[in-house]
């Protein structure tokens, strides 16, 4: 678990080039650092339920990220919060 | 919004990167794309198409979250073409067939006795 504060990656991996997936993490994301706002709850991995296949309890985390850094647009301060799944995080 | 400049390069958003259809976010080519918020009436089709999903989740045949696998496997040039409903039942339909819940005979039949 990821308590309030902690500074996180997503994690740089890109499961759409290796077969059927269904994946929550947008695109943009990959590899971009952000901070853990809160855990929303745990939920079966939605990448499971997808396929019919026995979904597992994943927690679920708001993440915040710096905008410009993101979208190389935006005013300074400008934040960009995304819902996440703990698997696809990693300690920055 | 004014996509990014040329040269200029985002994590994930290069043309080569291997984004799936339905992860549009910073995908330069819709960026300048006006959002129609304007509130749209749901046709009978829509209300039937929604209808049927609720049905095949609350009979444990089918979970919200293959409809959602079912509509990024529809390829691209027909995921733009197709509306919101018509994605939900080309996927409800992929994936009835998959899980042999109905065969593409009788599909078929059905559609052509219309």
């Amino acid at each position: 678990m990821f308590a309030p504060g902690t500074a996180v990656r997503v994690k740089d991996d890109w499961p759409e080039t290796r077969g059927p997936v269904h994946i929550r993490t947008p695109h943009y994301l990959r590899g971009m650092q952000g901070v853990v706002v809160r855990h929303l709850g745990s939920f079966r991995n939605p990448e499971d339920l997808a396929f019919a296949r026995p979904a597992p309890l994943r927690a679920l985390y708001h993440v915040r990220f710096d905008q410009p850094s993101v979208w190389h647009e935006g005013r300074a301060g400008d934040e960009l919060q995304v819902e996440i799944f703990e698997h696809w995080l990693e300690q920055a | 919004m004014t996509p990014p400049a040329a040269g200029v390069r985002i994590a994930g958003m290069d043309k080569d990167t291997p984004h799936a259809t339905h992860d549009l976010g910073g995908v330069a080519k819709f960026m300048c794309e006006a959002v129609d918020t304007a509130p749209h009436a749901l046709t009978d089709f829509d209300k039937e198409v929604d209808a049927i999903r609720g049905i095949l989740g609350a009979k444990g045949i089918m979970t919200v979250d293959e409809l959602r696998r079912g509509i990024e496997a529809i390829p691209e040039a027909d995921y733009h073409r197709l509306s919101y409903y018509r994605r939900w039942i080309r996927s409800i339909a992929d994936i009835l067939v998959q899980k042999g819940v109905v065969t593409e005979a009788e599909l078929r039949s059905a559609l052509e006795a219309g």
